[in-house]
Formats: structure tokens, sequence, C-alpha cells
């Protein structure tokens, strides 16, 4: 038999009975096309959530005072609230190797006033590294520079959400004055939006030189946390290892259990989140695939009913000398047939509400080519096993007793 | 060239076991017109199953063109089937819904013969089986008996098979259209092809050759019918 008359045999078997084969196939369509779009929700907000954790910085290591509650330890002030990192500390590790830049950072809330308007917000006292380690901005006007921070400038940078606040919509706050706790700074710039909202919205701040922080507002040299930009992410772990050996060093403290600082690596951050949404992903795609399931039994009855069907049919087949695996290949390439075609339209319908889901729901999703590969290989697969069975019945008839069948 | 030995068949059912056909030797020769005689429940359906390659014996030996084919597996059974035999039912078993050039085609296409040559051969088997040209592409429950079974007649002639078995070809025809099938049957045989037609009426079994009657799996007569048919 011509693999083309096959072709053919498995095309007018499938057509000989359209609403059957249509219906069959809607159960692969619908299990295809949830599988499809459940993963591509996964996938969405896999990658979404990965693009807000970057957004703070690349390959960025955060250094935070506070010690780690010791067992049994009876007291403990709180992460952060120590000051046990300063300046200095930030300048040492500067110099470790596979340390890109670092940017110290003390940060506290002031009450801000500027034109008879005033707020509430997050003064940052940083370095111009900061840019470049925590991936802002500047939208109007400069940030301030090294020699600003060295002589102790009253300049500051303001998020845009905090100008909107302070002096309105489409106002050019640059050369005006605010005032941060009784001190005056004169603005000299304005970020760019990175968005982001809930409790660090990074848009609200203020973002003044270190050293003017802490001579003007805080007092004392210390800050509250040092970002440090790794060379690269494969040499992550190793930079987090040389720094808290070297600030260990420098606090005399003789092992890691008791230090006064933690650091904390971006990517650790990154891949706990991408094992919540994998986790998340995968449920979804298994709730869809149980459907796909419901699908293939609803093919496989199709097939056995088809075969029952078509016995006197198998038996003249037989009879005028169809071998047994050409009688497997006819209804095994029927059933692989409608899967097949269940399968593309299902990845069509299943593309189509993923577009859906993200206009009106405004999730990301994400289609991939692996996700669309997989549907068409469990297609076939579902194909094959659900369609084996009723191919295997349908061959093993007796051609006599399968011509008399009424 | 079809050359039965001491064939038995039997059917066990429980413990039971009943002989459909017993001790069984006839030789058909090429080019014969041969009619297997008997009444309902002789045994001339199993023993047709068994010249028809559908079925082995349970004892003897069978030679078709010098092979033994009792002894030979499904799918050689189904070789043999593909290339040597063509079968005409009693209720023709004709595709529903397929046209009659795809009926009469489809033993070709299980011995890979290209389209244009399956077409070719086709309509030269439709031909001499006597269905007008205005029916091949009529789908099968469309026609009428008879012409149902000159399709059935032109599927059995299109793989050029070496012996032609009709199991009750008029069974289902009024005497008219029986006689016409008859008519058509006797071409064939008068082109030289070997016929055996399984009846259990006297009037079809008189247009063969020679006739075979067969009663509760015996074969108690074997003759020619010649001075019948003059």
């Amino acid at each position: 038999m011509m693999f083309v008359d096959l072709l053919e045999e498995i095309y007018l078997g499938v057509l000989s009975n359209k609403v059957r084969s249509g219906l069959t196939m809607l159960g692969v369509v619908i299990g295809i096309a949830s599988v499809i779009a459940m993963m591509s929700i996964g996938q969405g907000t896999k990658l979404q959530i990965e693009n807000s954790i970057q957004s703070i910085g690349s390959n960025l290591l955060m250094v935070m005072p506070g010690a780690q509650r010791a067992r049994g330890a009876a007291v403990s002030s709180g992460r952060g609230s120590s000051q046990t990192l300063t300046n200095d500390d930030a300048d040492a590790i500067r110099d470790v190797a596979g340390v890109k830049a670092v940017a110290p950072e003390s940060s506290r809330r002031f009450q801000i006033t500027a034109r008879g308007t005033n707020t509430n917000t997050q003064v940052v006292g940083t370095t111009p590294d900061y840019l470049a380690v925590r991936n802002v901005a500047v939208d109007i006007g400069t940030f301030f520079s090294t020699t600003q921070v060295a002589s102790r400038s009253k300049v500051a940078v303001l998020g845009p959400t905090t100008v909107l606040d302070l002096f309105g919509e489409n106002a050019n706050p640059i050369g005006q004055t605010v005032r941060i706790n009784s001190a005056q700074f004169t603005v000299i710039g304005v970020t760019a939006a990175k968005g982001g909202s809930g409790f660090s919205n990074q848009d609200d701040m203020i973002y003044v030189p270190l050293s003017s922080l802490q001579a003007y507002l805080s007092g004392g040299d210390y800050v509250s946390s040092i970002s440090i930009q790794a060379v690269d992410q494969a040499t992550m772990t190793l930079t987090q290892q040389a720094v808290t050996e070297l600030l260990l060093e420098r606090h005399h403290i003789p092992s890691a259990d008791l230090a006064d600082f933690s650091i904390m690596n971006q990517s650790d951050l990154v891949s706990a989140a991408s094992s919540v949404t994998d986790t998340l992903t995968l449920l979804l795609a298994s709730i869809a695939g149980i459907s796909l399931l419901v699908g293939g039994i609803g093919i496989m009855n199709m097939m056995l009913t088809t075969v029952t069907e078509r016995t006197r049919e198998i038996g003249l087949r037989k009879a005028i000398g169809a071998d047994r695996a050409e009688i497997v290949a006819q209804f095994l390439g029927e059933a692989i047939f409608l899967t097949l075609l269940g399968g593309t339209i299902g990845v069509l319908v299943g593309y189509g509400a993923s577009k859906a889901v993200s206009t009106f729901a405004s999730l990301t999703t994400t289609v991939s080519w692996s996700s669309v590969a997989m549907a068409f290989g469990v297609s076939c697969a579902i194909g094959l096993i659900f369609g084996l069975y009723p191919a295997q019945r349908a061959s093993r008839l007796n051609p006599i007793d399968a011509l008399r069948y009424e | 060239m079809l050359e039965l030995k001491n064939i038995t068949k039997n059917y066990t059912s429980g413990k039971e076991i009943t002989s459909a056909i017993k001790d069984a030797s006839f030789t058909i020769h090429k080019g014969e017109f041969v009619a297997i005689m008997g009444p309902s429940g002789s045994g001339k359906s199993t023993l047709m199953h068994i010249i028809g390659c559908l079925d082995t014996p349970t004892l003897g030996q069978y030679h078709l063109d010098g092979q033994d084919v009792a002894k030979l597996s499904t799918s050689e059974l189904a070789a043999i089937r593909r290339n040597k035999i063509g079968f005409v039912f009693q209720s023709f078993h004709l595709l529903p819904r397929a046209t009659v050039l795809r009926n009469v085609t489809l033993p070709l296409v299980y011995l890979g013969v290209k389209r244009e040559e399956r077409l070719r051969r086709a309509k030269e088997t439709l031909v001499a089986a006597g269905l007008d040209e205005s029916h091949y592409e009529h789908l099968s429950n469309q026609l009428s008996g008879g012409q149902m079974q000159r399709v059935a007649i032109a599927r059995a002639l299109i793989n050029n098979p070496a012996i032609i078995l009709a199991d009750e070809p008029t069974g289902n025809l009024d005497s008219k259209t029986g006689k016409l099938v008859l008519d058509t049957f006797e071409r064939l045989h008068q082109q030289g092809r070997t016929i055996i037609i399984i009846t259990h009426e006297p009037t079809v079994a008189a247009r063969a050759e020679r006739t075979i009657l067969i009663r509760d799996g015996e074969i108690i007569e074997d003759q020619s019918n010649c001075k019948l048919n003059s």
C-alpha cells in the first residue's frame, strides 16, 4: 500500500462522519488550547516578575545591616536597624574582585516642603554610582557629581511622583528649592519614571548626596544599605562570598553565623520568584492537561465506535488482502489525523485566548515555541496512545467473523 | 493448480468438536467453471473460506499453484488473497458512501498499484463485468442489486486473480438479474478464468461445467455437467 493511498483512506475515513469527527476533535482542541493559554499566562507572569526584579538593577548584591538572629538570642533589634555599615565599608568593598560599582545609601523619611506644599517621602543619600547600580535614569537636569558629594552640596534630585506632589503637573522644578527637615536643597534634576508601585515606589523619592544627608539630616557616617553591582551574573556568588569575608574581617566577627549584616543576592530573588511562577505554571498546565486527557479518551471512544461500526468494512479489506499492519496504520492514522488537526486548531485558539487575556485582563502572556512544540507532541502522542488499542482491535478481527458481523 | 487433499475442518466449542468439513479431496484445474452445491449448513461456506485462503484447515493439505497454503501465517494468507483470489460475496460487501470506481480499485490499493493504472484497470474490468459507464461515479449505495453485483464482480476481477470465488452470486437477485450475472460468469469463464460458484440452487449449479455436491461436510458427488448442458 502506498503512503498517498493510506493518507487518502485516512482522510475519507475521517470525513465519512464529519459531525462525530468534529465533536471528538473539539475535545482535543479545548485541551490543547487551554494548555497553551494557561502556560502563556504562567510564563508571561514569570517574565513580568523577572522584569520588575531586574528593574531595580542588574547583577545586584545588597548589603544590609542588622544581626542575623542567632539561635537562642533573647532580643533582636530587627534587621536593618543597627548602625554597623559605614562609608568606609563601602569604600573597602569597591576593591573586591568582581565588583563593578558600589553605591552606599542611607535613607530616611522626611517631611518635605516647597512653596507652601508639602509631602512626606523617602530621602535617599547616595553617590553618583547609584544611577548605574540601581538602573536609575535622569530625565531633566543632572544627577549630582562626585565633587558635589565630596563638598556636601545641598542639591537634590527628585523622583517624578515627588515633583508632581510638590510642584504640580508639567512644572519644571530645576533651580527651585525644597526644604528637607529645615535644610534647604536646590533641585538639580528629575529622574525618569520607572513605574513600579506598591510598597516601594521608586518614583516617589528624593536623592541627595550621601555626605549631605549624613551632615545635615541624619548625622553619623552610617549607611542603611550598600548596593553592589557585580561584573556578571556568573560570578555573583563568588563576589558575594568575597564581600562577606571582607566585612566579617572589617567588623572583627569570627564566623558568618554571627555576622552583623546580611547580603541579599538578586539572582536568589529571581530564582525564588521563578520557582513560585514555575509552580503556578505547572498547576495551571496540569489542570488544562486534565481536559486534554478527557479529549484523548473521547478520541479512543470514537475510534472504538468506528471500529465496531466498520467491522464489515474491515473484514472486506482483510478478505481482499489488506495486511494487519495496513489496518492498524489506517485506524491509527485516523486517530492521529484527528488529534493533529485538533492540536493545530487548539494552538491557534490558545494563542487567540492568550492574546485576549493580555488585552482584556492586562496580564502579560507569552506563547513560547516550546509550548507550541509540546502541544503538537502531546496531541500526536494522544492520537498514538488512544488510537492504538482500537486500531489493534480492528486489525485482530477475523475476516470471516467480521464479514458476517451485523 | 488447486488441490485439496483430505481436508478436515473442526470447530471446538467447549468440549464438543464439530466437523464442518470431513476428509474432502478434489482438484480444480485452471480455467474450470465449478459449482459447489449443498444445502445450508452443509459446510460449503467453510469450504469456500478454505479455498479462498480466509481460513486454514485443521487437517489435510491444500496446494494452490503448488504452494501448501494450510500452514501459512495470517499475513502470508493475506498476500495470497491479494494476488491470487477474487471474491464475490453474497451480500456484495461494497464500501458504502464510496464511488463505484473507488470500490473496484480497492484491491489494487493494497497491491500498491498507482492511481492512473488503477483507474485504467477498473474501467476495463467494469466493462468486462458489464456495468454501464454512466454509473462509475455513483455511490455504491445508490445502485440496484444487479449493479452492485456487477461492481462486486469487477472488484473480484481487478487483481487478475487465478481463481474467482463467488458465494451465492444470485442469492440476493431476482431471477432475471440473476441470469444476467450468471451470463457474466460464463463469459469470464470463456475468457479462460477459473470460476468457483457456491450455491444451493441446482439451476445455478447447472450453468457450471462441473458440480461438487456437499452434504454434512462430506463430498457426496463430483460430476461433470457436460451432458446436462448439451
